[in-house]
């Protein structure tokens, strides 16, 4: 993974001892709320209902295994011992003093980690496919150009203040694991006819209150004008978005009032003036940075691994737990290993920081010392040793980080919700522990299959819930918590945005309603459909018939209206 | 004590800042290159206004753009003499001074108000100006201008800042050197690191 050189370094420590000093000023008072507000943001600082939130980063979801020890150490002596991996790939401490950020900060620093951007109408932290570099379908591996767009991004100093936050993701593969169309800019990189690397581009994409996938603002851009025609764009953005109304201040609404021809055009033009300037990306500098992520020095492995075939036919609890697991991996002999952060009545992403130390210790043993945070709140080793597997699973399952659900119902991605969050209408974790031990059965999970199941604690959406198979909103109504269900969300290639089912739910409802809807699954599925295709076929009808069929269907609609 | 950082240094402010007189307000419910709907809810300024603007006689003076585009032969010889620079707000649209001065480099000063702190227009239209337009004369930030964004500006075309007046503009002077290597190429230095600099050590 990247290393840092003085230059990075400098930066890094640089933007501690800015920081230091704007806490300072605000501690003697010489910067009001007012003012604090961005510049803490800027910096992953937010002031939560209990305590600050500081949001750590990890760029394109990479960690060391330095890293995350020092993580572990950090969450310990300065929080309550645990952090929270979120949907952005980062960490979040939901306890720190704010006195104590800046050291938190510097410390950081030693390991070649900030907070920058992770908050703030800013460029934020560039996410990208957790399985970068290993995935057998990947075309380019995007590291590298997720990194040379951090640094770009970094205190860019033109789009330090804009409209509201922006989000770029990147993704190499075929089938889209970085949920591109969901982003305010993504880039699907691909060779083009003349084997040349190029760039899809989309915009506008972005979950939130108006959820809409985003539109392709050119099919093919040559890499080395990714950082000039983002500079484009984003200048248009800058320039043109609103900035009068928070709720419709994302680049999506800019996009979808101008239409995306005309945002096209005014993205060209202004492209014309900055195409070849500077900023243009060398082959030398993509190189360097390139090295940071070249193979990791695989050993020559046969396909098969007769002890992990062995421990595969002999041991079930193994054969379930890896069926989920493990991934494939372009070398052979390798597979990735998903380390689940969803034990069953667990807040989902959550991790202690024993159980850091624990992961910190298995990459180093068995994954050359690297590991990733994916979207979906969990952690990946991506290199492991099919002779090593069994080993692996054996720590991880002590530790609480095997529970085989990886990619089924209780795999459930989720914010912080109204337990932590100052924003959210409505708590989000207790209905995940709730569905989790509604759902508390292996075999039965494993028979329902592939589904994810996203909840957001309010309509920001920091849980996808509208890509979700199933979605969960939580939403007020008169003051009290209730949760609004969709379904037939996807990310992914064909990634589509939920329907809502009917009127929403208190919450000791919803592992019933949860349960309604894999009943009607479960009966009308055919042998090869996973929920999110019967719901396509059959379209959300007899999904609503089931769940509403003993309820009051004369019970007002208006949660409907408000998610329009 | 001057609030007005020219350079790296504290100045006097020679200049005299012109404002449109207040009225009570419209809400322009335009904005944009192309006028579709209502972008940004910035406020318009009246015939009224702009007629009604008094500009001193005598000195040196900064005059809201729109009282420029709409009185500009009245202004001729305090442009002959340099007497002129001329300001606008972040909404406001820049091609409009540029179709009717071919040289923005007649004004000895431009100078962009940001009524917000966190209004980060400011820093596009600085770089407009210098890379666009060729300004290479003072460009001045006024409005609600404090220390933490002077290294931005700076960086966006930048060279004259005037710090809100509760606050300490020798302080803000540290501001500017907040980052010594910045990665990416922008107006003060259009180099990004990686020309600047032999990374591959």
């Amino acid at each position: 993974m990247y290393k840092y050189d003085e230059i990075d370094q400098q930066i890094v420590n640089e933007r501690v001892a800015q920081y230091r000093d704007q806490v300072r000023r605000y501690l003697a008072k010489e910067l009001s709320e007012d003012e604090f507000r961005p510049l803490r943001l800027q910096n992953g600082l937010y002031i939560q209902r209990h305590a600050p939130m500081l949001r750590i980063a990890v760029p394109y979801g990479m960690l060391s295994s330095k890293q995350l020890r020092k993580l572990g150490d950090i969450s310990k002596r300065y929080d309550r011992g645990y952090g929270h991996f979120s949907t952005r790939q980062n960490l979040q401490l939901n306890w720190p003093k704010l006195e104590d950020t800046p050291d938190i900060l510097a410390e950081l620093a030693t390991v070649e980690m900030h907070a920058i951007q992770t908050s703030g109408n800013c460029i934020r932290n560039i996410t990208t496919d957790q399985f970068a570099g290993i995935a057998p379908d990947e075309v380019i591996d995007p590291r590298a150009m997720a990194e040379v767009m951090r640094q770009w991004s970094t205190f860019h100093p033109e789009f330090a203040l804009l409209p509201r936050k922006f989000k770029i993701a990147v993704s190499g593969t075929k089938h889209d694991r970085a949920i591109v169309q969901a982003h305010d800019i993504g880039m699907e990189f691909y060779l083009d006819d003349n084997d040349k690397v190029a760039i899809k581009v989309w915009v506008g994409g972005g979950l939130g209150r108006t959820p809409i996938l985003g539109s392709v603002i050119r099919e093919h851009l040559e890499w080395q004008h990714a950082l000039t025609y983002c500079e484009a764009i984003i200048r248009v953005y800058n320039l043109h978005g609103r900035r009068d109304n928070m709720y419709k201040a994302r680049i999506k609404i800019l996009v979808k009032a101008l239409g995306i021809d005309e945002f096209r055009n005014q993205v060209e033009a202004e492209w014309l003036h900055l195409k070849d300037s500077p900023n243009t990306i060398t082959e030398a500098e993509l190189a360097r940075v390139a090295k940071h992520f070249e193979a990791m020095p695989y050993e020559t492995l046969p396909a098969y691994d007769l002890s992990f075939d062995a421990a595969i036919a002999s041991n079930p609890a193994f054969a379930a737990w890896a069926k989920r697991s493990l991934h494939a991996h372009k070398t052979l002999g390798y597979r990735a290993v998903t380390l689940s952060l969803k034990p069953h009545g667990k807040a989902p992403g959550d991790a202690t920081s024993e159980q850091m130390l624990v992961v910190a210790d298995l990459a180093d043993a068995y994954s050359f010392g690297e590991l990733r945070v994916s979207h979906e709140q969990n952690l990946i080793l991506a290199d492991v040793k099919l002779s090593d597997i069994y080993a692996v699973w054996e720590k991880a399952r002590a530790n609480g980080l095997a529970t085989p659900n990886i990619g089924l119902l209780t795999d459930i991605i989720c914010c912080p919700g109204g337990d932590f969050c100052s924003l959210a209408n409505a708590k989000s974790i207790p209905i995940a522990e709730a569905i989790q031990m509604q759902f508390d059965n292996l075999d039965y999970l494993h028979d329902i299959g592939d589904i994810e199941l996203n909840i957001s604690g309010c309509m920001n959406a920091c849980g996808h819930h509208h890509v979700g198979h199933i979605g969960i909103l939580g939403v007020d109504k008169d003051g009290s918590e209730w949760y609004q269900v969709t379904i037939g969300g996807k990310q992914g290639n064909d990634a589509s945005i939920g329907a809502v089912i009917g009127p929403s739910f208190a919450a000791e409802e919803m592992p019933g309603v949860i349960q309604r809807l894999i009943d009607v699954y479960i009966q009308e599925r055919t042998p090869e459909e996973r929920f999110i295709d019967t719901v396509r076929r059959l379209g959300i009808a007899p999904f609503k018939a089931h769940v509403y069929a003993d309820k009051n269907l004369s019970r007002e609609v208006k949660n409907e209206a408000a998610h329009v | 004590m001057s609030n007005l950082i020219l350079k790296d240094h504290i100045v006097a402010d020679d200049w005299t800042l012109v404002q449109l007189p207040k009225v009570e307000q419209e809400v322009r419910m335009q904005a944009g290159k192309v006028v579709m709907f209502k972008l940004t809810g910035e406020n318009t300024t009246s015939v009224e206004q702009i007629v009604n603007t008094v500009i001193p006689s005598t000195g040196k003076v900064i005059v809201p753009l729109s009282v420029y585009l709409a009185r500009k032969s009245e202004l001729t010889s305090r442009l002959a003499n340099k007497e002129l620079g001329i300001w606008l707000a972040t909404h406001e649209v820049l091609e409009h001074l540029t179709a009717i001065e071919a040289d923005l480099n007649v004004l000895p000063l431009i100078g962009v108000h940001v009524e917000r702190f966190a209004d980060g227009r400011i820093f596009s239209i600085g770089n407009l100006l210098r890379t666009r337009y060729g300004y290479k004369n003072t460009l001045r930030a006024f409005g609600d201008v404090l220390r933490d964004q002077l290294f931005f500006l700076k960086r966006s075309g930048f060279d004259s800042y005037l710090i809100r007046a509760d606050r300490s503009a020798e302080e803000a002077l540290q501001s500017l050197k907040d980052f010594t290597q910045p990665y990416q190429g922008a107006v003060d230095n259009t180099q990004p690191v990686w020309r600047r600099v032999n990374r591959s050590a």
